[in-house]
């Protein structure tokens, strides 16, 4: 039902690695991310997540291979962990125009969109950590952004808000239409819209729809038989629409339409 | 030149060395509160410290090589600042240590550069605590000038600055560049810490920015509001300081700093129950 062919190419990465002080912190990444697509990054500890994530919003420039953003490509981000000091005082008002300017209706529209308009005037340090991130998360969306990074973004987060959250990343998909980039905090937990999953270690492990993934024998290998069927797979309460043009990668992996199968949470 | 018109005009209305000191310690002050808080948020006090004890070394080469003083002192201190970073880069000692290493080393050049010069007497105790007394109509001018020029140019790059402040990365992946909001901010810091070292010297240059900065944070709600507020902070500071080194005959910059103390430690007493950043009342939420 949704012509999604033709999506627009947001950003492409090819064999694209990053070398720090004689390190090598990923390396032979290929990724491509279109309008309205979840790609979500999975992988242990140092595996090199972030640094991809960083190679996309381009805090990190490619050592080896290359970063292909679309002209004007407008970013937003969600960062990993942003504590602000006690020294600097900042209402949430202020926070959302850190970046760029915008008027009171557009605050107000996106503080409403995240459920998060009664906090306007609250120093950010007062904020719980659901609220911060709900917030940060309204920052990032109020720019239009045509690219949405979020680097773990539910991390700190308790169960429900957890849920709630990945809710909300699924209205901003839908509702603005943007790529999003996501990093899960969790080897097992990705949301059921992705429609890529990349599982990184040093490199590309492999990839594909989250169901395609969670059978795959690399994902096995690199976690264990323990994590054998658990990856867990979040699903919004209602139930929706597919599309069937979730996979996207250049190397034609055998992909599967998710299926609302693995819902067996590892908590 | 028009500097003699400046003077004659001058001679009028800076009349008394005391109205000089006043206006140039007030004019001090409204650009170190903004650029202070900067040093607050970004925790760059010692920092901070490091390039004005440079200035001393500053003030000898300047003398050693007939130039400027005032540009002397800047050139000087931003070197430090850029050697800071190329140090850090090396990821070899932490920055601590090499604030440590910096700054006392570079105080400990310049004491021993100024040893050396025989050609003029110099006022020691003039460059280390400062000598707001004895500014000249010319000094008011460097003051205003540099002081207006400062303040644009934090005006002109406050979004970029703040953002890189909270944080560098977000900054830079929604477009701006904080890697040249924090060498901006540098240039910014040499450039107060040239045109204060006179008034104020450079053991007591860094008060000035940090006092009224962290005065104000209890009293704003914003980073504007606390930056406007450090400023006229570190003004009452200035008049009461000067007052009040009048009165008792007490050494006027360290009676400054004592005035800016004294505003602290009153901060300290309003309560803690918060005038700003409240939330909006929650129901049974």
């Amino acid at each position: 039902m949704d012509a999604r062919v033709q999506r627009e190419t947001l950003i492409t990465l090819s064999n694209a690695g990053v070398t720090r002080g004689g390190r090598t912190l990923v390396s032979g990444v290929d990724l491509t991310i279109a309008r309205g697509e979840i790609v979500t990054l999975i992988g242990p500890n140092g595996s090199g997540k972030s640094t991809t994530a960083k190679l996309a919003t381009g805090v990190f420039k490619p050592s080896t291979g290359t970063v292909v953003r679309k002209p004007g490509l407008r970013i937003g981000y969600v960062p990993q962990k942003l504590t602000i000091d006690w020294t600097l005082p900042l209402t949430v008002d202020r926070l959302m125009t850190l970046t760029g300017r915008y008027t009171s209706s557009e605050i107000h529209a996106a503080l409403e969109a995240v459920g998060a308009a009664r906090l306007l005037k609250a120093a950010v340090q007062e904020l719980s950590g659901g609220e911060f991130q709900r917030v940060l998360f309204a920052r990032a969306m109020i720019r239009k952004p045509d690219l949405l990074v979020l680097d773990e973004p539910v991390q700190g987060v308790d169960f429900s808000g957890e849920v709630a959250l990945y809710e909300l990343v699924r209205q901003i998909r839908d509702t603005t239409q943007s790529g999003i980039l996501m990093i899960s905090h969790d080897l097992h937990v990705v949301m059921a819209e992705t429609d890529t999953v990349i599982c990184l270690n040093g490199h590309v492990c492999c990839r594909g729809t989250p169901s395609a993934v969670q059978r795959s024998p690399e994902y096995l290998k690199l976690f264990g038989e323990r994590a054998a069927g658990s990856l867990a797979i979040y699903q919004h309460h209602h139930d929706h629409e597919h599309h069937d043009d979730g996979c996207v990668t250049p190397e034609g992996h055998e992909h599967d339409h998710h299926d609302h199968a693995g819902h067996d949470h590892v908590r | 030149m028009s500097t003699t018109t400046t003077i004659t005009r001058g001679t009028t209305m800076f009349g008394d060395y005391f109205s000089r000191a006043l206006i140039a310690g007030v004019g001090l002050a409204l650009v170190a509160g903004p650029l202070g808080c900067f040093v607050v948020w970004r925790r760059m006090a010692y920092f901070g410290d490091t390039m004005a004890h440079s200035a001393l070394l500053g003030v000898a080469l300047s003398i050693l090589l007939s130039i400027n003083m005032t540009l002397g002192v800047f050139a000087v201190a931003a070197l430090v600042a850029g050697a800071l970073i190329v140090l850090q880069r090396q990821a070899t000692l932490s920055t601590d240590a090499l604030l440590g290493i910096l700054s006392h080393s570079t105080l400990a050049v310049g004491l021993v550069l100024v040893g050396f010069i025989t050609t003029v007497r110099i006022d020691l105790m003039g460059f280390l605590f400062g000598d707001i007394l004895a500014v000249s109509v010319e000094d008011i001018a460097i003051i205003y000038g540099g002081g207006l020029a400062i303040l644009v140019i934090l005006v002109l790059a406050w979004r970029p600055l703040l953002a890189s402040t909270v944080s560098p990365e977000l900054a830079e992946a929604e477009g701006l560049r904080p890697e040249a909001s924090r060498l901006v901010l540098m240039i910014l810091m040499a450039s107060v810490i040239a045109i204060a070292m006179k008034l104020v010297g450079v053991l007591l240059i860094t008060s000035l920015l940090i006092i009224p900065a962290a005065t104000a944070r209890r009293l704003s709600a914003t980073p504007e509001m606390m930056a406007a507020v450090a400023a006229v902070l570190g003004a009452i500071a200035v008049v009461g300081g000067l007052f009040g080194s009048r009165t008792w005959d007490t050494a006027s910059g360290p009676s400054i700093v004592v005035m800016a103390l004294l505003i602290f430690l009153v901060s300290l007493a309003v309560p803690v129950t918060r005038l700003f950043g409240r939330r909006e009342e929650t129901h049974g939420t």
